[in-house]
């Protein structure tokens, strides 16, 4: 009898959770798509400053693990591949695995790390030190003030950075395709041209674009829900990481499991 | 009732509070509490730590909501407005927090700017002239570019009050203005709500526990204890009284600590949740 009420306690809590993540999502759509028709401007300058932030200061990093992520694929495929003589797939397989899952994925992760938390520090401070307070009583909504340029930023800016950590992750993949597969460069990469579609690149990117929402709404909402003190703003910066990837994966489960029964019929 | 408070709103109270009650989670911090503000005048608001007095300051200006009573803000019930009437509201009071709650990224000419840049469409030039205008009021011209990191406490809590001033609010509402200042500091914010006091005929709101700032600027003062008014009256009055509650806290009269520990833990929770 205990345990049953545990087990409820927790879906509770955990659909108030995801309720309120979309309560804030759905406040920061209309700051987005309502509001400017009624006099209200979608805050561009901090959008864009934002997506500077969260995009392409991004890039050395991104760039450097998606390499990498690209040319651990490679060898992992060929390791496989290569007992069949079909090393030449591995073009194919890293182009693939990078587009459809890794790229939006690995993508995810480091925004997470790098802004997600960022999110849920900087509002966490701001809370703490009654700025958010403040920005009531001036009749100044937080949501509408901080937390809407920040999905704007990141549905632009998430699509955009796994574009560049697909095209990363297959060039760290040519770097083995040529050393070891004898291809040369323009053989590799237009190997991995041809074998993706255009749905490959499209699934990806709409998962991204849901990572980025997914993100922003955790990092604002653990912001926002920091209680008095300091070290509650590294409380919520931790709980901010760990949601946002657990998360995460659940979209990214979600969506491929949509997309894969979509693609049946 | 009905009468009565219909009677002095049209009179001279620009804030009335009927029975305010406010509650966190089961806890109810103010019991059910009733003034009046009148128009031009100075209030403070006194209580010791936990006393529930930054929670009344709270509730005054929308932060919290309470669990019943109201609260009558220039003739309109703000408990039961909308968003938009709220921010209406919002717009002719200003409010300076504790810690001055400058927002870190901006410089202070930003900060000051900010509601004049949300809420009108005034031209640039004319928020510049504006925004100098108001850091000389408080004493801080030249300081536009500032960031408030590189400010000191009492600088801070200028430039706060610089951006609580921008809208040419109504009503001003002071959130323990001399804390964590020294006394020479602290004096000289007092001096300033005096100046703004005499400059504007704002009506002033001050939550404090600095008894000597409170003697200073008030026009009358409300003593709150464990979420109940214990007296409110003019400054004069409340010299006078012989409750024994009022003359305990004026006088300065130690109370014995908290001996048991539960009472203790409950000290410390109410105090951490009524900041």
């Amino acid at each position: 009898m205990q345990l049953l009420s545990q087990v409820g306690g927790s879906v509770t809590n955990g659909l108030a959770y995801v309720g309120a993540l979309a309560s804030l999502g759905g406040r920061a759509a209309y700051y987005t798509f309502v509001a400017p028709f009624q006099g209200k401007p979608i805050r561009f300058q901090r959008a864009v400053s934002q997506a500077l932030d969260v995009g392409v200061r991004a890039l050395p990093i991104l760039s450097l693990i998606t390499f990498f992520i690209g040319l651990i694929l490679a060898l992992q495929a060929a390791y496989e591949l290569r007992r069949f003589g079909a090393i030449s797939y591995v073009a194919t397989a890293v182009a693939i695995s990078m587009s459809r899952e890794l790229g939006p994925l690995i993508t995810a992760i480091v925004v997470i790390g790098r802004s997600g938390s960022a999110f849920a520090a900087e509002i966490g401070t701001m809370k703490v030190t009654e700025e958010i307070d403040a920005l009531e009583t001036m009749a100044i909504s937080p949501v509408h003030f901080l937390v809407t340029p920040k999905f704007i930023a990141m549905a632009v800016m998430l699509p955009c950075l796994t574009i560049w950590a697909n095209t990363m992750g297959i060039l760290g993949g040519s770097l083995f395709g040529v050393a070891q597969a004898d291809f040369t460069f323009t053989r590799y990469i237009s190997a991995s041209l041809d074998s993706l579609f255009l749905r490959d690149i499209v699934t990806g990117l709409i998962k991204s674009v849901m990572f980025g929402i997914t993100i922003t709404a955790v990092g604002c909402l653990e912001g926002l829900s920091t209680g008095a003190g300091a070290e509650q703003v590294g409380r919520s910066t931790t709980r901010a990481v760990v949601m946002s990837i657990f998360l995460v994966i659940v979209v990214d489960l979600v969506f491929t499991a949509l997309f894969f029964f979509m693609s049946d019929h | 009732m009905e009468s009565s408070l219909t009677d002095s709103l049209e009179t001279t109270a620009t804030i009335s509070v009927r029975d305010l009650r406010v509650n966190y989670g089961e806890r109810e911090i103010l019991h059910g509490i009733s003034f009046d503000v009148n128009r031009g005048e100075t209030l403070v608001i006194l209580g010791g730590s936990g006393s529930g007095k930054s929670t009344l300051l709270r509730t005054l200006v929308g932060l919290e909501q309470p669990s019943s009573g109201e609260i009558w803000i220039k003739g309109q019930n703000i408990t039961a407005i909308s968003q938009s009437e709220m921010d209406a509201i919002r717009k002719k009071i200003g409010m300076s927090f504790q810690g001055g709650a400058l927002f870190g990224s901006m410089t202070v000419g930003e900060n000051v700017a900010l509601p004049l840049r949300e809420h009108t469409r005034l031209e640039e030039s004319t928020i510049e002239i504006m925004l100098r205008l108001k850091l000389e009021q408080v004493g801080l011209q030249g300081f536009e570019y500032y960031m408030p990191s590189q400010l000191s406490g009492g600088m801070k809590k200028r430039a706060a009050v610089a951006r609580a001033l921008a809208m040419d609010p109504e009503i001003l509402f002071f959130d323990e203005p001399s804390a964590g200042l020294d006394p020479i500091i602290a004096a000289g914010i007092d001096q300033l709500i005096l100046e703004l006091k005499q400059a504007f005929r704002m009506t002033i709101i001050v939550v404090t526990h600095e008894l000597a700032s409170a003697y200073l600027i008030a026009d009358r003062m409300v003593l709150i204890d464990k979420g109940n008014i214990v007296a409110i009256g003019t400054t004069e009055e409340m010299r006078a009284s012989t409750q024994p509650r009022v003359r305990q806290f004026l006088d300065r009269v130690a109370e014995p600590e908290v001996a048991r520990e539960l009472d203790y833990l409950q000290m410390l929770t109410e105090d951490r949740r009524s900041r």
